[in-house]
Parts: structure tokens; C-alpha cells; sequence
């Protein structure tokens, strides 16, 4: 009799409990995807160069894991163990072709720039990762909430590497609307007979890997408990 | 000397990890050992060596422009292109699936190793970039896109292997706290990418 009353409870559990809560802020942080986790690193890498992109891919990955999570979450219990990743790619890749499409209607220029990381969306491994470790086990309701938890942690990382890398890059981030938001004087460049020159090191790929690395570096020297032991 | 060329070619120039930077996921997250890491690398070894020639067969007779006319003349118009993102990725999803169920069956102690990522391998970015990449240069025969796939396969293999011995090493060394594990891994990986794109433009 008990163990029911302990059952009807915990199906009643309101959205926003505390344990509900901690499934939003936790990739923030303690269990950030990209730092901690250690998933969806191919597109932070690739697309980090401009703001603009990173926000766009951002929200991208946004829908794609809120739409996948809810929906492997419904079919937890109908997907047969063996075919699972065949049935979970074919959910993730069907959602990425909407959001091709949306980007290519919508925002053509970016969506060009984007092209091929846009279709990578369905190898990003944080989406991936996320179904089989959360969504496959869980209800929609939690699962929904761990996909903006997490993709939101994916988000905050990619537009950190992003600004780094344009304003180092480039001296200047380019934003919709607003042009070219200028962080450098442009009296300080050489050709204006200053001593600054852009840092074109910063464009190409391994300076993504060094700026991850130096990310990591402040993050766990303020959250001590997750520094590795080896 | 055209396989050859092909082959070394996707093992240094074009390497999957240092000059395109694809299957960045495993390659940092079971490169902790060299043992898991050669597993891993001959898994991918593998699978791009069975997917690319399969993929370049879909390829070939299914998806581009005209390719249905081994079925009838009259389809010479169809384009079915737009198609190849979603039969990739199945393919790779199958081919993926059987092999974990070969290494479960056979390898127990490979699986318990590789764990959670031997499934991640249909997510790799390398396994569908390699792919991809075999769709973009339009390899004339299949052999040279076998070539192609095993080159890149070997390519990543030496990549995480080269990783993984320099993290057995780094172990015993004063790194600063915060930047043990993961954090000096990305800095390492980003050392030897500026190393590799010396390799860039060299033509053999």
C-alpha cells in the first residue's frame, strides 16, 4: 500500500521541483557539456570564428535537442534496444533537414556560411550523447529540460570561443543589424601607424583547440571539485 | 602509386583530426590509455574502410544526377542528391551497429572498455565526413575511395594513438591543477594541429 502512495507521488512531481531544476543548471557548469562532458567538440571548433554563427548554430542545436529529446523520450518504451541508434538518427537527421530548411528560407547568407556544419548537427555528439545517457531512461517533461540545460551549456561555451577568437582574430565582431562593433581603435593598427596588428592565428582551427583549453583552465580553478585526478 | 598517393595523403595531409578537426569527441575522451586508443582507432579503421566503398555504391547507382539509368534510360533526369545527408548516416548507423554487436559477441573485453562509445561511432563526424568528403572529390573508381577511406581511418588511428601515448606520459608531469586531464589535452591537440599543417601543399 505504501510503496503506491510513494508511486503516485513521484508521477505528481511538479516541473520545476528542486531535482528538476538542477537538470537546467548543472550543464551550465558541473556537468557543462562541451568542458566537462566532453561531447559536440567538431562544431565548436569549426564555427566558432564569428559570433554570428555560434548564436545561429547555437539555436539550432537548441531545437534539434529539445525536439529529439521529447521525442525519444515518448518513444522510450517502443524503440526495440537493437535498432535504437538507427531509430535516433533518423529523428535527429529529419529535424536537422527543418532547420536547414528554415535557415536557407530565413537567413540565406548565414545559412550558407553554415552549410555544412548545419548537416553535422546530426553527428554532433552532445545530441546524440544526451538521448542515449538521458532521454532513452527518462520522461518527456525532464528530458525536455535537459535538453535547454544542455544545449544551453553548449551555447555559452561556443559564444565564449567565438567572441575570443573575433575579437583577437578579427578586431571587431560583426553582429546583425549593427555592422561591424569595432573593440580595437583603428589608430592602434600598423597601416594607421600604431603598434596593434589582428592576430590571424586566432582564424585557424588550432586556436580553437588552445582557447577550449584555456576555458577549461579558468573554469575548473574556480570550481575546484572538478579538477581531474590524472 | 595513385592508391598510394591517395593514402598517404589522408594519413598526413589531409589528416581527419589536424587539418579538419572531425571526430574531436572520442578522439579526446577515450585517449587516455594507449590500449583503448588503438581499439578505437581500428574500429574507426574499420568502419570507414566498409562505408566509404558502400556509400560511394549508393553514390554512384542511387543518388546523383542520372545515376538510375542502369534501371531505365528514361530516368536520366532524376536527381536524388538531396537524399545522400539521410542514406549516409543510416548506412553508417547499420554498419556501426552490426560491428557492436560483433565486438559485444566476441571482444567482451573491448566492449567493456570502448563502453558508451563504441555507439558514439555512428555519431564520429569522421565516419560521415569521410563520406561526405568521398561525395565532394569524386573519386573515379571504387578503389581509390576505399583507398581514401582506409588512408583517413589510418590517419585518425595515428592521430588518437599519438594523443593517447603523450597523455600516458603526461601523467607524471607538474601540470597545474586545473588543467590536468581534458584542459591540456585541447592545448596539446592544438600544438600538434599547427604541426600538421606544415604537411599542408605537399604533393607526392
Amino acid at each position: 500500500m505504501s510503496t503506491e502512495v510513494k508511486e503516485i507521488k513521484k508521477t505528481s512531481e511538479p516541473l520545476f521541483s528542486k531535482k528538476n531544476r538542477k537538470l537546467l543548471s548543472d550543464p551550465l557548469n558541473d556537468s557543462n557539456p562541451i568542458t566537462v562532458q566532453v561531447l559536440g567538440i567538431c562544431s565548436a571548433l569549426a564555427i566558432t570564428v564569428q559570433v554570428q554563427q555560434a548564436v545561429i548554430m547555437s539555436l539550432s542545436v537548441l531545437f534539434v535537442m529539445i525536439g529529439g529529446n521529447v521525442i525519444v523520450s515518448l518513444l522510450r518504451n517502443r524503440i526495440p534496444d537493437r535498432i535504437r541508434i538507427i531509430v535516433q538518427l533518423v529523428i535527429i537527421a529529419a529535424l536537422v533537414i527543418i532547420v536547414n530548411e528554415v535557415l536557407k528560407a530565413f537567413l540565406p547568407d548565414i545559412s550558407e556560411k553554415l552549410s555544412v556544419f548545419v548537416g553535422l548537427i546530426i553527428t554532433n555528439c552532445i545530441i546524440m550523447g544526451r538521448l542515449e545517457a538521458f532521454a532513452l531512461g527518462n520522461k518527456p517533461g525532464p528530458s525536455f529540460l535537459d535538453a535547454i540545460g544542455n544545449a544551453m551549456g553548449y551555447a555559452w561555451i561556443l559564444v565564449a570561443v567565438a567572441v575570443v577568437r573575433e575579437i583577437i582574430g578579427s578586431g571587431a565582431i560583426s553582429l546583425p543589424g549593427m555592422g561591424q562593433v569595432k573593440f580595437i581603435p583603428s589608430s592602434w593598427f600598423i597601416a594607421e601607424g600604431g603598434l596593434y596588428e589582428n592576430n590571424n592565428l586566432f582564424i585557424l582551427p588550432p586556436m580553437a583547440l588552445v582557447v577550449v583549453g584555456i576555458i577549461i583552465w579558468i573554469q575548473r580553478s574556480r570550481n575546484t571539485k572538478l579538477i581531474e585526478e590524472n | 602509386m595513385e592508391y598510394f598517393s591517395i593514402f598517404v595523403k589522408g594519413i598526413f595531409v589531409e589528416n581527419m583530426i589536424f587539418a579538419y578537426f572531425l571526430g574531436m569527441c572520442s578522439y579526446l575522451a577515450v585517449s587516455k590509455t594507449v590500449k583503448t586508443a588503438v581499439g578505437l582507432g581500428f574500429a574507426v579503421i574499420f568502419v570507414l574502410g566498409i562505408t566509404v566503398p558502400i556509400n560511394y555504391l549508393l553514390e554512384e547507382f542511387v543518388l546523383k544526377e542520372g545515376a538510375l539509368t542502369w534501371i531505365d534510360p528514361s530516368y536520366s533526369t532524376i536527381d536524388l542528391s538531396f537524399l545522400s545527408f539521410i542514406m549516409f548516416i543510416a548506412v553508417i548507423a547499420s554498419i556501426v551497429q552490426l560491428v557492436e554487436m560483433i565486438v559485444e559477441k566476441f571482444a567482451p573485453a573491448l566492449y567493456g572498455a570502448l563502453g558508451i562509445f563504441l555507439p558514439l561511432i555512428a555519431v564520429n563526424c569522421s565516419i560521415l565526413g569521410g563520406a561526405l568528403f568521398m561525395q565532394e572529390r569524386q573519386y573515379p573508381t571504387i578503389g581509390e575511395a576505399t583507398v581514401f577511406g582506409l588512408g583517413s581511418g589510418v590517419g585518425w588511428w595515428l592521430a588518437i594513438v599519438a594523443i593517447a601515448a603523450i597523455r600516458e606520459k603526461i601523467r607524471y608531469s607538474h601540470v597545474p591543477a586545473p588543467l590536468k586531464g581534458l584542459g591540456i589535452t585541447f592545448i596539446i591537440t592544438g600544438l600538434m594541429g599547427m604541426a600538421f599543417m606544415s604537411f599542408m601543399g605537399i604533393e607526392i
